[in-house]
């Protein structure tokens, strides 16, 4: 076993407060859609709006250090090993087979996070935000000079809004339930808080494609 | 020793960063507390209790006037006094819809067109035309007994109706507009003064022949109830008289009543003293574009007394030994009258919500029947008409007598104090009262009648109630039994929902809690399976013989 130093201070300070946000924002969202009551319509549309601003300027600081620092790049999609990584999840790891991606500060997602990541960030996100926004900025005007958004139904953008949110909490769920798969099942949550993970040892891999010398050996 | 260090510098960042963290919080704090600028308190309820709470000195004390200390023979001598020092108000009442009982707009689909009690149907007792002595009690003049009224003769205008302050005043019953023979008309003109409640509710309180009968939030408690049933009346509160909203220049009175005004000019407003944005929570401002501040404010109406929710004309005529005869509900109130038929009463009324732009269309008498109920007074508006908004209101539905063959709602002649004269509140006929009716109002009747459904609709405008007491959220943002529930085509969060998104997003959340359970079983299983196998070869080991 060895100890590798993936998750920087900002990053995972940004990952857990975005995922309690979500979680807070899908509590309070589902009671404003009406799937049951906790808070009260009035109290969870109130919670919802201030946590939404809270998750929108988490994200700005998100985009800003992911440019700034390059880590962008750990999250564009390559099909290199996709298909080893989902054979891993579907059979290889039953059978006690290693990952077959390994774990690194230059490269920590596997091809298939990086894939999901991507649509998470790009695609997912912008829809429940976008349409968030849109959901909150709606108002329709009379003789009141307020600004409108009225020409778009807001039928349809609590539609998007809903169907991002839908798919968020089937990502949570297998999100969180693939924290589990690492060298051990806590490991990789571990990770995530200390910023340190245990990775098997390197001969294991076969397939390692990054300099090994970067790897903060304890 | 490798290990030891590492740890050290880990504990030493892990020190500096939680050190940085707490100065960051810090200074994030006192930002905060330097550039937060309050919100300056949303002053304008206190302003408006403090203008209102100051009631007006009349500048005249009318007892002290010689035109008034005088015997009065009769209520046209008042009026002439009046005129002494009022030289040209008569002018004013003469144009007011009060005295004409029409007015003239431009009505949408009917051009220029006069619209009033004159020629306006109701549900009620269905309109004036040849009942003129009795619906007469409330018009400001006095002697309109058919419809030869002079209605250029200043002498019939009843300045006292309005302007009493001894409430002594009370037009006699079925008088055509004259006092009732025991009002002291000298009392009544030394009163006179800016008009009361008690003034206004004499007609406005007991339309349709009793109290409350056809608005609902209009009714004799008002007079001195609690801030509870009506916010402004309310004896408790701040005590406000009709005319503090229904302002009046030269008689002419702002707010009008959408079963005999269909235009949207002149109307009394809250927001004309409230704003547009009288809330602190700029939400609840923004729904004021498409929710009008009653659907929130007035909960619920006849708050005190009962109102007339139906009235079915067709049972009227029934006798018992050939007499009329009255039956009474639990509360008191008529449930049947042979005159007029059969009543549902009803108190503490959630309203009715409909999308409404302010403009209406009367049924105006003579009116071919275009849909069944028939729409006495149909409001205009929906959704996606921008001016439109959901408005509370009570919803009068009943039948009444139409002419089936020209498929047009029958004005009846009710009214006559002699049997023998046509009228069915006297005779109980209704071809003949049919006959008698339509020829005063100079339309055919071809001798077959039935009876149509109606329905009439009554804005509730007053009752407000306290602002605690205001329609909360999750009234209407939610699934069942809201109080929007009726109002369809638009998309209400909390109520609303994609059906089809909802069930597949449904299914596919728990397919993929599924998924990740059953794989997580697998994964158990295997592991405890190789955990078993292992210590198999431990205990193998172990089972070893020792060398």
């Amino acid at each position: 076993m060895q100890k590798v130093y993936i998750y920087k201070g900002f990053e995972r300070f940004w990952h857990w407060s975005q995922a309690s946000l979500i979680m807070f924002l899908a509590l309070t969202g589902f009671e404003v859609h009406g799937s049951y009551h906790i808070f009260g319509f009035e109290k969870a549309a109130e919670f919802h709006r201030t946590a939404s601003w809270l998750l929108i300027g988490l994200i700005i600081f998100a985009i800003f250090w992911h440019v700034t620092t390059g880590e962008w790049r750990q999250y564009v999609p390559t099909t290199k090993q996709l298909k080893a990584q989902i054979m891993y999840y579907l059979f290889g790891m039953f059978k006690g087979e290693p990952h077959p991606t390994e774990k690194t500060h230059l490269s920590k997602l596997n091809p298939l996070q990086r894939i999901t990541y991507f649509g998470f960030k790009v695609v997912l996100v912008p829809i429940t935000i976008i349409s968030g926004i849109l959901y909150m900025l709606y108002k329709t005007i009379d003789q009141n000079d307020i600004i409108v958004i009225e020409d778009y139904p807001l039928a349809s953008i609590a539609f998007w809004h809903m169907l991002g949110a839908i798919l968020l909490m089937i990502f949570l769920v297998v999100h969180v339930y693939m924290t589990t798969t690492g060298t051990t099942p806590t490991s990789n949550i571990k990770a995530m808080m200390t910023g340190y993970e245990e990775v098997e040892e390197e001969e294991h891999h076969s397939s390692t494609e990054n300099d090994n010398n970067q790897k903060d050996i304890v | 020793m490798v290990q030891n260090k590492h740890t050290e510098n880990t504990r030493n960042t892990m020190y500096r960063n939680i050190f940085l963290v707490l100065i960051a919080v810090v200074a994030i704090l006192i930002l905060v507390n330097v550039f937060h600028k309050e919100d300056n308190y949303n002053l304008k309820l206190e302003e408006l209790k403090r203008e209102y709470a100051i009631k007006k000195i009349p500048s005249v004390e009318h007892f002290k006037l010689p035109a008034l200390n005088k015997v009065f023979k009769t209520p046209q001598d008042v009026t002439e006094a009046c005129l002494t020092c009022h030289t040209e108000t008569h002018k004013e009442i003469m144009a007011s819809s009060h005295w004409n009982w029409e007015r003239v707009a431009y009505v949408e689909g009917r051009g220029i067109s006069s619209a009033g009690k004159k020629n306006v149907m109701n549900n009620f007792c269905l309109g004036t035309s040849s009942n003129e002595q009795t619906c007469a009690k409330c018009h400001i003049g006095f002697g309109m007994s058919n419809n030869h009224f002079d209605f250029e003769n200043a002498r019939n205008v009843d300045c006292m109706v309005c302007h009493d302050n001894s409430e002594e005043y009370l037009k006699g019953a079925s008088m055509a507009g004259y006092p009732d023979r025991n009002v002291n008309l000298e009392e009544v003109a030394q009163s006179v003064g800016s008009p009361k409640k008690s003034n206004c509710g004499s007609c406005h309180f007991f339309s349709g022949g009793g109290n409350n009968v056809k608005h609902g939030d209009l009714e004799s408690a008002q007079l001195s109830c609690s801030r509870e049933v009506d916010v402004h009346m309310g004896a408790n509160g701040i005590n406000m008289e009709c005319v503090a909203c229904h302002t009046a220049e030269n008689h002419q009175i702002k707010g009008k009543l959408y079963s005999v005004s269909p235009d949207n000019n002149n109307r009394a407003t809250c927001e004309q003293c409230h704003t547009t944005t009288p809330h602190l929570s700029d939400v609840i401002n923004r729904h004021s574009s498409k929710v009008s501040c009653q659907a929130c404010h007035i909960p619920e109406y006849a708050k005190v007394n009962s109102t007339k929710m139906a009235w079915k004309w067709s049972d009227a005529g029934k006798l018992k030994d050939g007499k009329p005869y009255e039956e009474d509900d639990s509360l008191g109130n008529h449930s049947y009258m042979s005159i007029k038929g059969s009543f549902k009463w009803a108190r503490n009324v959630k309203p009715d919500y409909v999308w409404f732009n302010g403009t209406a269309e009367l049924y105006l008498l003579g009116d071919t029947i275009k849909q069944i109920p028939v729409q006495m007074n149909k409001l205009n508006g929906s959704y996606k008409d921008k001016a439109s908004k959901i408005i509370p209101v009570k919803i009068h539905v009943g039948d009444q007598i139409y002419d089936k063959v020209y498929n047009r709602l029958i004005q009846p002649k009710l009214y006559s104090e002699n049997q023998g004269d046509s009228a069915f509140w006297m005779d109980f006929n209704w071809e003949e009262a049919s006959k008698a009716g339509m020829a005063r109002s100079g339309l055919p009747f071809s001798g077959k009648y039935g009876f149509v459904e109606t329905e009439m609709y009554w804005p509730v405008n007053h009752m407000v109630s306290p602002k605690e007491q205001a329609v909360g959220c999750a009234e209407c943002h939610t699934r069942v039994n809201g109080r929007l529930e009726k109002l369809t085509g638009f998309y209400l969060p909390g109520r609303d929902r994609h059906m089809a998104l909802d069930t597949i997003g449904f299914w596919a959340f728990i397919l993929t809690l599924l998924g990740v359970i059953s794989h997580g079983i697998i994964r158990i299983i295997i592991t405890i399976r190789k955990d078993r196998y292992e210590k198999q070869i431990i205990s193998y080991d172990e089972d070893k013989p020792l060398e």
